[in-house]
């Protein structure tokens, strides 16, 4: 495909972000699909050091200054915390840098007819009573809300529920506490009611991505394009020449 | 007649404390106690001693709504300084019909002298809280709705001391459903400065190191964005406790009547509020820094914490949610939902496999 057909294909998204072509598209650059991965990481080193901080591994016996296990899974999990919230600031930098399909994640187009006409019609699709699925060069709609919804504001919730209860511990004048805990904590009740909303979140995106990984690996099997593998060289292929 | 009590129409702390027996010398050891007590240096021991030579005596008013006298119990326990010294020589307690001589309508007159004498001079201490409920009627305080005595002595005082969870956050009686709608002080007064000492009771040096700050620096101390004084309620019980190594190193007492719980090993698992709750009991201690609850060997249950009664139970890190006649923890509701989830997914794929083995199977009759 030339680079001119490829930047026609990108440059001509419809207002819906609803977009179908029978040409292979670029559609996931090197830097996005870079911090899907490692984000992908992070909020798995993040959700289970996070479970072993509130439910902990069976004691370990002799002196206390033999070990450090969980000094070492709450800084593992800070580490993680802070690999995730950084990578959520360069994906929004990339969604103004990026391509047009960049930005998909964040702004859904809420106020578009066909778009939820759309969800409709991939609701149908999941619950078996359409036979067969439309092509999307980014995000099909109902993923697309999805993410939108459970992922991008599920992990704001986190970010800053987390950071909140970090600053806990770099203490009331730490720049942490000004920043997150001092209005946040207040806001929830007390510290224990951020603990329970912050393990709330963590179920919430453990359910969107059980869905999320199930979702793409169906789509990858039984839709009409490529899903999992455009994540990994960025290219979205057919396997029709079907147009829609 | 000395000359100092002719110049000053209120006696000073020093003058009291001198009429009252004290040397100087027992005088500038105090000093030296109270610069301690409050994490100041040496220098401030000169200050200390200065401000208490030149300095009033601040009339202090101590209502009492609806409480049940824990934190006056804390506070008569106070050992740096003693509750004495605090109320004998620093402040001129007028008012506090649980510990005073007078009673009835000669104790209820002494509010009014102290309003006209000292008209926005005084401290307002308040142990308890309000019912606004049924008029107020929950509480009655020389036969009137206690809120009627509150509003009057608030409209006058300079600054309002909220002694205890009660008066802080609201406590066991504000607690769910509130049935006298038991209000805190800072919900019903909105126009005075008001410093939060919460505890249920707070501990005893954290009271009167609050009153000693206020009269040495003649200011409020610093507090947090929730009212509370900093130097006292900036750190987690967590942050100092003397358990924490085993926390870091991962050794729990799993259940209260194990091996670890014998060791002294890290209370968490078993409940311990610690990592949620401000407060000054991992420093300072109780009954003149004898002990605290997690010394001796039980979890801290929060109680300085915003509605530590509603937080489900003592021996929970996580509250609980209610909700649909049910009741579980985050990770129980979360659990659940994912497990729902992950076998909603099995049933889906199996149904996505059996449709397109269908399809397939329609496609191989079509052609």
């Amino acid at each position: 495909m030339s680079i001119e057909k490829m930047e026609s294909a990108i440059g001509d998204l419809p207002s819906s972000g609803i977009e179908s072509t029978v040409e292979a598209t670029y559609v996931y650059e090197a830097p996005l699909r870079l911090w899907h991965w490692v984000n992908a990481a992070a909020i798995l080193v993040l959700a289970v050091t996070g479970y072993l901080i509130g439910s902990p591994l069976p004691s370990l016996s002799g002196e206390a200054s033999d070990h450090y296990l969980m000094g070492y899974i709450r800084f593992f999990h800070f580490v993680a915390a802070y690999v995730f919230a950084v990578g959520l600031i360069g994906r929004i930098y990339w969604a103004f840098v990026g391509n047009s399909h960049a930005k998909q994640l964040f702004l859904p187009p809420l106020l578009s007819k066909t778009w939820w006409a759309e969800i409709w019609h991939e609701m149908k699709w999941y619950a078996f009573l359409v036979k067969t699925p439309k092509k999307y060069v980014g995000h099909n709609p109902l993923a697309s809300l999805a993410m939108f919804t459970m992922f991008v504001t599920g992990s704001i919730f986190m970010i800053f529920t987390g950071f909140a209860l970090y600053a806990e511990g770099q203490g009331m004048d730490s720049w942490w506490y000004d920043a997150f805990a001092g209005w946040l904590i207040p806001l929830f009740g007390q510290s224990q009611d951020v603990h329970t909303w912050h393990h709330i979140g963590m179920w919430f995106l453990i359910t969107f991505i059980m869905i999320h990984i199930y979702a793409a690996i169906r789509e990858d099997i039984m839709s009409r394009q490529s899903l999992v593998s455009t994540m990994i060289n960025g290219w979205r292929t057919w396997k029709d020449d079907r147009k829609d | 007649m000395a000359n100092t009590e002719v110049a000053s129409p209120i006696e000073s702390f020093y003058d009291v404390m001198r009429r009252q027996g004290i040397s100087r010398r027992s005088f500038i050891k105090y000093c030296s106690l109270t610069a301690t007590a409050l994490g100041l240096g040496p220098a401030f021991v000169g200050k200390i001693a200065h401000a208490m030579e030149n300095k009033p005596r601040i009339p202090v008013l101590w209502l009492h709504g609806l409480e049940c006298t824990c934190c006056s119990e804390s506070f008569i326990r106070s050992a740096h300084p003693l509750a004495k010294d605090v109320i004998l020589s620093m402040i001129s307690l007028d008012y506090d019909d649980t510990i005073m001589a007078a009673a009835g309508h000669q104790a209820e007159a002494i509010i009014d002298e102290t309003i006209e004498k000292y008209d926005g001079q005084f401290l307002l201490a308040v142990e308890g809280n309000t019912p606004l409920n049924q008029d107020g009627m929950s509480c009655i305080i020389a036969g009137k709705p206690f809120h009627h005595q509150i509003e009057k002595v608030a409209k006058h005082c300079k600054a309002i001391i909220s002694w205890g969870s009660c008066a802080s956050w609201g406590c066991v009686q504000a607690a769910r459903p509130n049935p006298t709608q038991a209000t805190p002080t800072h919900k019903l007064i909105t126009d005075k400065p008001i410093i939060k000492v919460p505890g249920c009771p707070p501990i005893a040096e954290v009271m009167t190191g609050v009153i000693t700050y206020m009269l040495t620096f003649d200011k409020m101390p610093t507090l947090d964005r929730q009212g509370r004084p900093k130097m006292f309620y900036s750190q987690r019980i967590h942050d100092k406790c003397y358990r924490r190594p085993h926390f870091d190193a991962g050794q729990f007492v799993e259940e209260f009547d194990d091996e670890n719980a014998k060791k002294g090993y890290c209370l968490y698992k078993v409940g311990c509020k610690g990592p949620t709750t401000y407060n000054a009991c991992s420093t300072i201690r109780w009954n003149e820094g004898t002990s605290f609850p997690i010394q001796a060997g039980h979890g801290c249950i929060g109680c300085s914490e915003d509605g530590f009664w509603d937080k489900g139970s003592f021996y929970d890190r996580l509250t609980e949610v209610h909700g649909f006649g049910i009741e579980a923890d985050a990770d129980e509701i979360g659990f659940a939902v994912a497990g729902a989830t992950g076998a909603a997914i099995a049933v889906h794929a199996a149904a996505s496999a059996l449709s397109s083995a269908k399809n397939s199977q329609e496609d191989t009759k079509g052609e």
